[in-house]
């Protein structure tokens, strides 16, 4: 496995863009070399979670146009991978072609904790980083593409870590796409007690492996006035 | 009175956020049900293969539910029951209420029923000047109260103690207590008599076995068995979904239904009632009468995504877990049937003003993983997330959030040319700049003025600026 097919996601880019230089660098240590999927952008979940499928079936078109078959794909998000990788056949109901080379690309698309523990059977990446952290695992990575273990097992093997316990992990931080937009009041809800159990583990950084996650926790964090910071779990594994 | 599908989502949901008692009640029940599960499931290896057969039977029974409805028709009627097949609520409770009438009843009980609060029976029998006494004793709180059920199986999870003990001596002018062994004394002694008085029974049914004719009814506290037995006319209420093949597949169900529902390994009454009172028996009603509801079911079968829904159970337990029902509760859903199943039932059975209801959820998914029938429920609301979107008669946002939806829909169409959409990042990054502070913006114009409301947004800077920093010691 020498070769894989960086999939950005539209919020990495736009928000995140060290996200995925930390992605980038993790696996060149590892001697996979990168290639970034310049063509695509997003890969419509937001539209496809709003109900706009006519929308999302062209975002989908072209992803699906954007990435070379039988090479890894991997996708620093939780979300977008289980899009891609799951979601993508009930949107492509009415688009066999498609809905083909959809079904055709699947085994090749990884999330990034998966793809380095499952398929490159890592766990130490020769990271050092020496600050207190929380991992918060989010929904889709862990309900959809099953990755329980997999974040974990790499932090763990982190030089200088210390990992703190965070009570109700599993709980959703209220992101949710637009639902944090349109149900505004009931994410912040959500948020809160999230943020609540972040200050209780003691934590000075959250981890999670999805943007979304990061910028509902984030901004919540910075909107609070809390010193804790926010990170995705390929700057942690960057770090040296 | 408990109304079907009325009413705001979004103002009812925004009162209900704001209030933290009602999350700390509902915090506490719903934990120690999910502790208490975690401990039966603990124990009992063969839970998850359970699982298995029961969504299997059940997807089964779905997909032959018109062979299994006539042949439970023909063996209810062979036991001497007579059985009604209501289209809608209104056809239900016109049934139940002309019964009631004709028999001259003066003593109308109830055994908890969901199905019961969906065709709205209670105001249509109080409005025929009857007034029922529902026996459940969470079900009796809340009618005491005036209002619905908040949760499928816990009627009053709204309510602590102190508000119950309250409530009774508001209501019956006895001493107040919280005492939770005085108040079901209380309850117990009160509905003792209105059992003995009873002449008019009405329940659910959990399970309806198609082989023997057998409805089967699961509860805690005996009311569903003495508003079955003791009055002399007997009226089931189900719907259509409710008939599995045989008497053998039940043992699955029993193994999850309660697990899942409250932690417990059986539920303390499950009654078997094959008919009315036979000739020789003491007990049981002399007339017994089965209402089988559709009122939408038929045509969420048609749907091959949403016929999945009709597996369920009603054990609840995805409202436990959700942590959207866990903020707000279940009367703020405006609908009966609150929590991730009632989000994908609701707008089929009470129509489009349940219509908010599958886009309120972050779609973590909790709600599938406990289902004990496998019932992708994140995946039901996305699938009418798009027929409510591309349905004849659309819903109306409101103005904001109909902004945001444009933006999603604008976003997606900048999206599909990845040069554009990375210039107007950039563009966008820029015009931003000078108003972030620590990488965050405190403000944001409509349509994230909602997002800015409640938290920073994170300042857009799409720039490459590899090799990756690394960053070691704390600040």
């Amino acid at each position: 496995m020498n070769e894989v097919q960086l999939f950005s996601t539209c919020l990495a880019e736009e928000f995140f863009p060290e996200v995925n230089d930390a992605v980038a660098t993790v696996l060149e240590r590892l001697r996979v070399k990168v290639i970034p999927v310049r063509r695509a952008f997003c890969c419509g979940q937001v539209a496809f979670n709003e109900g706009l499928r006519e929308e999302a079936v062209a975002l989908a078109r072209r992803f699906l146009k954007s990435v070379e078959p039988s090479k890894p794909i991997v996708v620093p998000s939780g979300s977008c991978t289980s899009m891609l990788k799951i979601f993508y056949s009930d949107l492509l109901v009415n688009e066999p072609a498609l809905a083909e080379k959809a079904a055709a690309i699947r085994p090749w698309i990884f999330e990034f904790s998966q793809f380095l523990v499952n398929v490159l059977k890592v766990k130490y990446v020769g990271a050092r980083y020496e600050r207190a952290v929380a991992y918060h695992p989010s929904c889709h990575l862990m309900r959809e593409l099953g990755v329980r273990n997999e974040p974990m097992t790499l932090l763990s093997a982190v030089s200088g870590i210390k990992l703190c316990e965070l009570r109700d992990r599993e709980e959703c931080c209220g992101f949710g796409g637009m639902f944090s937009v349109k149900f505004a009041h009931i994410s912040a809800a959500m948020l809160e007690d999230k943020m609540a159990r972040i200050k209780e583990s003691g934590a000075e950084v959250v981890v999670a492996n999805d943007c979304g996650c990061l910028m509902q926790i984030g901004g919540g964090l910075s909107r609070a006035g809390a010193e804790i910071e926010t990170r995705h779990l390929a700057e942690v594994l960057a770090a040296r | 009175m408990a109304a079907s599908a009325k009413g705001d989502f979004f103002d009812s949901s925004r009162a209900a956020v704001q209030d933290h008692e009602l999350q700390r009640k509902l915090e506490s029940a719903s934990t120690r049900h999910l502790d208490h599960f975690a401990i039966v499931k603990e124990e009992f290896p063969s839970y998850e293969d359970e699982k298995t057969a029961a969504h299997r039977i059940k997807t089964d029974a779905i997909a032959h539910l018109d062979e299994l409805l006539i042949q439970l028709t023909d063996k209810l009627q062979d036991s001497g029951c007579k059985v009604f097949f209501a289209e809608d609520a209104a056809e239900a409770r016109k049934y139940i209420v002309d019964l009631v009438k004709s028999k001259g009843a003066q003593h109308v009980v109830k055994g908890k029923s969901m199905t019961t609060e969906e065709i709205e029976l209670n105001p249509a029998l109080a409005a025929a000047g009857i007034d029922p006494v529902e026996t459940d004793l969470g079900e009796y709180i809340v009618q005491l109260r005036g209002e619905g059920p908040s949760h499928i199986i816990t009627p009053a999870i709204h309510l602590s103690k102190e508000d119950i003990g309250q409530l009774f001596t508001d209501k019956f002018g006895t001493e107040y207590t919280a005492e939770p062994e005085k108040l079901t004394a209380e309850a117990r002694e009160r509905l003792r008599a209105i059992f003995l008085a009873a002449d008019f029974g009405i329940t659910g049914v959990n399970f309806a076995i198609a082989e023997t004719g057998t409805l089967v009814v699961v509860e805690n506290e005996g009311n569903g068995r003495l508003s079955s037995s003791m009055p002399e006319t007997f009226v089931a209420v189900m719907g259509i979904e409710k008939v599995i093949p045989r008497l053998e597949d039940l043992s699955h169900f029993l193994e999850i239904l309660a697990r899942t529902a409250t932690g417990q390994k059986l539920t303390t009454y499950t009654s078997f009632i094959t008919g009315p009172r036979r000739e020789g028996e003491l007990d049981g009603p002399a007339e017994m009468h089965v209402v089988i509801l559709d009122n939408g079911r038929s045509a969420m079968l048609a749907d091959p995504v949403l016929r999945e829904a009709l597996n369920c159970i009603r054990c609840g337990a995805c409202l436990n877990v959700c942590p959207i029902y866990r903020r707000i509760g279940g009367h703020a859903y405006k609908s009966v049937y609150p929590g991730p199943i009632g989000s994908i039932v609701s707008p089929n059975l009470f129509g489009s003003a349940a219509g908010y209801l599958p886009f309120a959820s972050t779609l973590c998914g909790a709600c599938k993983d406990i289902c004990p029938v496998k019932i992708d429920i994140p995946r039901i609301l996305l699938h009418l997330r798009w027929k409510e979107t591309e349905g004849e008669h659309p819903l109306k946002w409101p103005a904001a959030l109909e902004r945001a939806r444009s933006g999603a829909r604008r976003f997606a169409g900048i999206a599909r040319h990845p040069r554009t959409a990375r210039l107007l990042g950039k563009i966008a990054a820029q015009m931003l700049k000078p108003f972030a502070h620590n990488g965050y913006l405190r403000w944001m114009p409509p349509p994230f003025g909602n997002w800015t409301k409640y938290r920073n947004f994170p300042r857009p800077h799409p720039q490459k600026r590899r090799p990756a920093p690394a960053e070691n010691q704390a600040p």
